[in-house]
């Protein structure tokens, strides 16, 4: 059996399951949600890459370079806000971010 | 002209804000503290630059550069000034707000004018990569700005939830941009338009992809069932950065709505009108039945946002140039309705006071009679009552459903928009009814004051002679898209 478009595009889906799970139901640290948005878009390249290869086209290969480099950026703002909270609140966890209610 | 330059021509107003963004963040350095107001001056002069460039190069026609990454046509144009104006118009509103915090520094300057950038991308952006890039550039300025307040714990809280969900709708946006890639063979927004005019590959690939970008696009807008981030973020964030965040922001997600949907997936429209049905159903219901239970006037508004996108996407229903005219007059109008509400909050507040409760607009009348007539107007007009704005914009949207068939979804809204009316009016009833609860008087630079009367009473001139607006937005459309 050979590995074809669509074991990489289950791949890429199971991830992007995986990633939406950290999100959703992760009640316990803030890290932890960083690392599910990585995951989440790890996944989307893993599609373009694969799209990129099946239809023989660069285009997609380049769009996976500017998601990486926004990655890279977006996990440097994640981890600077992730600071802040822990300097106000004392805590990163998910379920003390309560004081927005109505 | 050879293609280099056309390509650089048609993105000069992009150029100049880029070039004096950076200059703004290296002058900040140099300054002493007392000259800081120059950065403000500065990055008045930047949107009043790019303002003049964009009407400039301005012609009736579209046009593609960067080997069609980059288009620039009317739509483009117009929402750029749109962008250019209510930016110019928040500067203008905060200036106080951030000295008395601050936050009058580089940073916010710098931020606000990067931001204004990644808009004014998205706006004009023609390929997946650039609307990505443009959004990203908006999002991760907007995080910063939201947490720059950084000993206040509540903005620190709304920026996390915002950073959280926000990558989620990037990263959800991306996914369906894979998607189809995959199906079409193309990233540009007329590629993927002409692969599915040639036949339409495979439908249930299409369709996924779809979902997945309508619903990182009703996460941008602040569209039910994906609107949970909005009241966090308005309550928590600065008020001036609500105000941000509340208005031009919105310009440039409407421009990603209509390059997405409308310019590239015309031809999903059957399946993608039933998602906005949903939606728009869902976000009146949300927005102005949860808008009742408010007691912070920030959280109420962005309920009122919320319940506003829904009219919006009520425009996009009918799938014709006549529908996504008025989708455009009811965006511009709601910015111009937003800046005003809280630039209203905004002008009550005061060093170490918010004013962001519904009590602190108790007595306004007997404080200030013309700024409660000015909020009364607001109220109105966000509440869609005759003869202002708000009105005209709701009629026009509901016209255009109304051509299109939807007539029990107009019903619905028409309902809806008279259960809002009720929160708008207890302000009212605050304000002119009820004894003030302090009597301290009205601080503000004249420049605010005067730009906030003109807005306000802008909202009242506009909605009685609503024509030349809605030529405009017509003109717009009918230019740019085919």
């Amino acid at each position: 059996m050979s590995v074809g478009l669509s074991h990489y595009l289950i791949l890429g889906s199971l991830l992007f399951a995986i990633s939406i799970i950290g999100i959703f139901l992760n009640r316990k640290n803030v890290i932890v949600l960083l690392m599910a948005i990585e995951l989440m878009l790890l996944a989307v390249n893993m599609n373009f890459i694969a799209f990129s290869h099946y239809l023989n086209d660069m285009a997609g290969q380049v769009f996976v370079f500017f998601i990486l480099t926004v990655a890279a950026a977006e996990s440097a703002i994640g981890l600077a806000i992730l600071v802040l909270v822990f300097r106000n609140l004392k805590t990163i966890n998910v379920d003390d971010l309560d004081r927005l209610k109505g | 002209m050879n293609a280099i330059q056309y390509d650089l021509m048609t993105a000069l107003p992009e150029i100049l804000v880029l070039c004096m963004a950076m200059f703004i963040l290296l002058l900040d350095l140099f300054l002493k503290p007392s000259n800081r107001f120059l950065i403000y001056v500065f990055a008045q002069l930047t949107l009043l630059g790019a303002a003049v460039l964009t009407l400039a190069t301005h012609v009736p026609a579209v046009g593609y550069a960067f080997n069609g990454l980059f288009v620039d046509d009317p739509l483009a144009d117009v929402l750029k000034l749109g962008v250019y104006l209510s930016t110019s118009i928040t500067l203008i509103y905060t200036r106080q707000y951030v000295a008395l915090r601050g936050m009058f520094r580089g940073e916010f300057y710098a931020l606000i004018l990067f931001s204004t950038l990644g808009m004014m991308i998205m706006v004009s952006g023609q390929h997946f990569l650039t609307l990505y890039m443009g959004l990203e550039l908006l999002s991760l300025c907007l995080y910063a700005l939201v947490a720059l307040d950084r000993d206040n714990p509540n903005s620190t809280e709304a920026a996390m939830k915002y950073f959280v969900l926000g990558a989620l709708a990037s990263g959800m946006l991306l996914y369906g941009m894979s998607m189809l890639y995959g199906v079409t063979g193309s990233l540009n927004i007329s590629g993927v338009a002409d692969a599915l005019l040639s036949g339409a590959p495979d439908h249930g690939v299409l369709v996924l992809g779809l979902v997945f970008i309508v619903a990182g696009l009703a996460f941008k807008l602040g569209a039910a069932p994906f609107q949970m981030w909005v009241p966090d973020v308005y309550h928590g964030a600065p008020t001036a950065i609500t105000l941000f965040i509340g208005s031009a922001t919105k310009i440039a997600a409407f421009a990603m709505v209509i390059r997405l949907l409308v310019q590239a997936l015309f031809v999903l429209a059957v399946d993608w009108q039933g998602m906005l049905v949903i939606m728009a159903v869902m976000s009146m219901i949300i927005g102005n039945i949860a808008a009742i239970a408010q007691t912070n006037i920030k959280r109420m508004l962005a309920y009122s946002t919320i319940s506003h996108v829904g009219f919006l996407l009520l425009g996009f229903l009918s799938a014709s140039l006549n529908g996504y005219a008025s989708a455009t007059f009811y965006i511009l109008s709601y910015v111009l309705m937003t800046l005003a509400g809280f630039g209203m909050i905004l002008l009550l507040s005061r060093k170490g006071f918010e004013a962001d409760r519904l009590e602190d607009l108790k007595g306004l009348n007997q404080r200030s009679p013309w700024y409660a007539f000015l909020m009364l107007i607001i109220m109105f007009s966000m509440a869609g009552i005759p003869p202002t704005l708000g009105f005209y914009a709701k009629f026009t949207v509901l016209q255009s459903a109304l051509q299109a068939g939807f007539v029990t979804l107009v019903i619905f809204a028409v309902l809806m928009a008279l259960i809002g009316a009720f929160y708008y009016l207890r302000v009212v009833k605050y304000m002119y009814f009820d004894e003030p609860e302090d009597h301290s008087p009205i601080v503000a630079p004249v420049d605010m004051k005067l730009v906030l009367s003109i807005n306000a009473i802008g909202l009242l001139i506009l909605g009685m002679l609503p024509q030349r607006l809605m030529d405009v937005c017509a003109y717009a459309i009918i230019h740019s898209i085919q």
